[in-house]
């Protein structure tokens, strides 16, 4: 009943909360990209120093609001829904972030402390103390589970329904158009799901590729679309959704998941009693066994850790060439003005090289998931 | 540290929200847009091969088309050389049939001009042997006529007969 409630009033309010900041943003977020490192920058500055590092890390990871710019000393964010269970007996709490005015009031008992959830009763401390704090408080406390729609569940939301609406849009059109040559967007994606097809599955897993081609093609266009979407400044892009090791991790056990759903007899012989290699490599030691079970955990970690690094690093580079107009900005304007040039040439190129990346990555993924795939169905030879 | 530690809620909210998008695209996007792709691919394949076949089969017409076309020629130059052999002999036939025609009209005309010729003389000969005792008559009537002339002659005669 409240879920369903909650649901009703969120997505009403959330389709509205999204038009209204998506035209504001998009007329907005240019003018004050500039006037960000000008005039309110320095006002800025005045009170709070610019801090590159907590710049880079607001925007990188995840966040319980979605931050569009500062205006002065006025953030401007869209508030999320927060969901958090609470282990202590008070069970599941809905509200929206905006209670929590970006950390300065705390609400149903519960406060925003450095992008967590924490009990109002949790004391502030500097950040050394905190640390050590927190590790002390959860030990003793019950813990608390945030479900929260996140910037980062929203930008999920958000890219599946595109990616939804995208290709189920294009297979209407396959539909319509039967037998006849490819046109518009058909055209321009179907390159790309016969390459998945041709030089992925096919090359990688044999002639069982097709039962494993929708977990491909889902995988290949999910991650290169919000790859893309990473590299767009302005709502609903922006939000480091591949680089963030939640989501690397979901896909990864996806993988592992299915590599070890069909493997056969063959893969677990390997793993377990390897073949040609001697006895004494297999018993009383067993080393061989060791290190090939080491390797079917090592291999999704490996497509969890690339994937998220690579994002994740194209990020940070980019938002450091940015940061450091502010930084020189700071010394003195002119010392910005004159690195902006530079900084935004940087990365302006970055971005480009980003581009290459995303595709990159989503193909690495792809291919080395079906690799394992292909791997785990090998026959003996 | 949070930037290498899973969230909970990103872990649940991320496995729910692929899982989903998983199945969905799977039934209402990768099916159909799989199975249209295969079956474009056999389409062409197939009109491809038809092509080649249409080709070979047109090759193969073509080849017995110029066949049929020789064949035809020899047949109408057959006909022709038999038409003009046909005509020359119906010309010789013609010819020679008139030449004995000829030669027939003629014999025939010479024939009949034999035997005109030959009545002819018949006749003339019975005029003249006509003519001959009708003249001989006239004169013995004259010479008889006179019993002193027929004694003369009775004399004549038999002075000239020599009774041996």
């Amino acid at each position: 009943m409240i879920i369903n409630k909650f649901w009703g009033g969120f997505s009403s309010v959330l389709t509205t909360v999204l038009i209204a900041v998506f035209l504001f943003g998009a007329s907005v977020a240019f003018a004050t990209d500039d006037s960000h490192s000008t005039e309110h920058q320095a006002e800025h500055s005045q009170k709070k120093k610019f801090n590159a590092g907590e710049m880079i890390f607001n925007h990188v990871l995840d966040a319980h609001s979605w931050h569009i710019m500062d205006v002065g000393d006025h953030a401007i964010s869209v508030p999320l829904p927060i969901i958090i269970y609470d282990t202590d007996g008070s069970g599941l709490h809905f509200f929206m972030s905006s209670r929590f005015e970006h950390g300065h009031a705390a609400y149903d008992g519960y406060k925003l402390l450095k992008g967590k959830i924490v009990r109002e009763s949790y004391i502030e401390h500097n950040s050394e103390l905190a640390e050590a704090e927190e590790h002390q408080e959860d030990a003793k406390e019950a813990a608390i589970y945030d479900f929260s729609i996140t910037k980062n569940v929203t930008a999920l939301f958000v890219s599946a329904f595109l990616i939804f609406f995208l290709f189920v849009n294009i297979a209407k059109t396959y539909k319509k158009r039967k037998g006849e040559a490819p046109k518009g967007i058909q055209n321009f994606l179907e390159p790309i799901i016969l390459f998945v097809r041709d030089d992925i599955a096919k090359d990688s897993i044999g002639p069982k590729y097709e039962k494993y081609m929708p977990y491909l093609l889902t995988i290949f266009f999910f991650i290169l679309i919000n790859n893309l979407m990473g590299l767009v400044p302005i709502l609903p892009g922006g939000a480091n959704l591949t680089g963030n090791i939640s989501v690397t991790l979901v896909l990864a056990l996806f993988t592992f998941v299915i590599t070890t759903a069909s493997a056969n007899k063959n893969y677990w012989i390997h793993i377990f009693n390897m073949p040609g290699v001697p006895w004494w490599l297999k018993f009383p030691l067993p080393l061989m066994p060791l290190v090939e079970i080491m390797g079917v955990f090592t291999k999704p970690f490996v497509l969890m850790v690339r994937l998220f690094a690579n994002i994740t690093a194209g990020h940070i580079v980019i938002l450091g060439f940015m940061s450091m107009i502010f930084i020189f900005g700071e010394i003195s304007p002119v010392a910005g003005y004159g690195v902006s040039i530079v900084s935004a040439g940087f990365a302006l190129f970055l971005s480009l090289l980003e581009i290459l990346v995303a595709f990159i990555q989503a193909y690495v993924f792809t291919l080395l998931s079906a690799l394992y795939f292909g791997m785990a169905m090998e026959e003996e030879h | 540290m949070e930037l290498i530690m899973p969230g909970i809620g990103l872990v649940f909210w991320m496995t729910l929200v692929f899982s989903l998008l998983l199945i969905l695209l799977k039934k209402f996007a990768w099916k159909p847009i799989m199975d249209s792709l295969k079956e474009r691919e056999q389409d062409i394949s197939s009109s491809l091969a038809m092509a080649k076949q249409t080709k070979a089969e047109m090759k193969q017409l073509q080849a017995d088309n110029e066949k049929l076309l020789v064949v035809a020629r020899q047949e109408r130059d057959a006909i022709l050389s038999d038409a003009k052999a046909t005509k020359d002999q119906i010309i010789n036939e013609a010819k020679d049939k008139a030449q004995s025609e000829a030669d027939r009209i003629v014999e025939a005309a010479r024939v009949n001009i034999e035997n005109e010729k030959r009545t002819a003389l018949t006749e003339i000969k019975t005029q003249v042997a006509e003519l001959s005792i009708d003249i001989a008559e006239k004169v013995l009537k004259a010479e008889l006529s006179n019993k002193a002339e027929q004694n003369k002659l009775v004399e004549k005669q038999l002075a000239n007969l020599n009774f041996n």
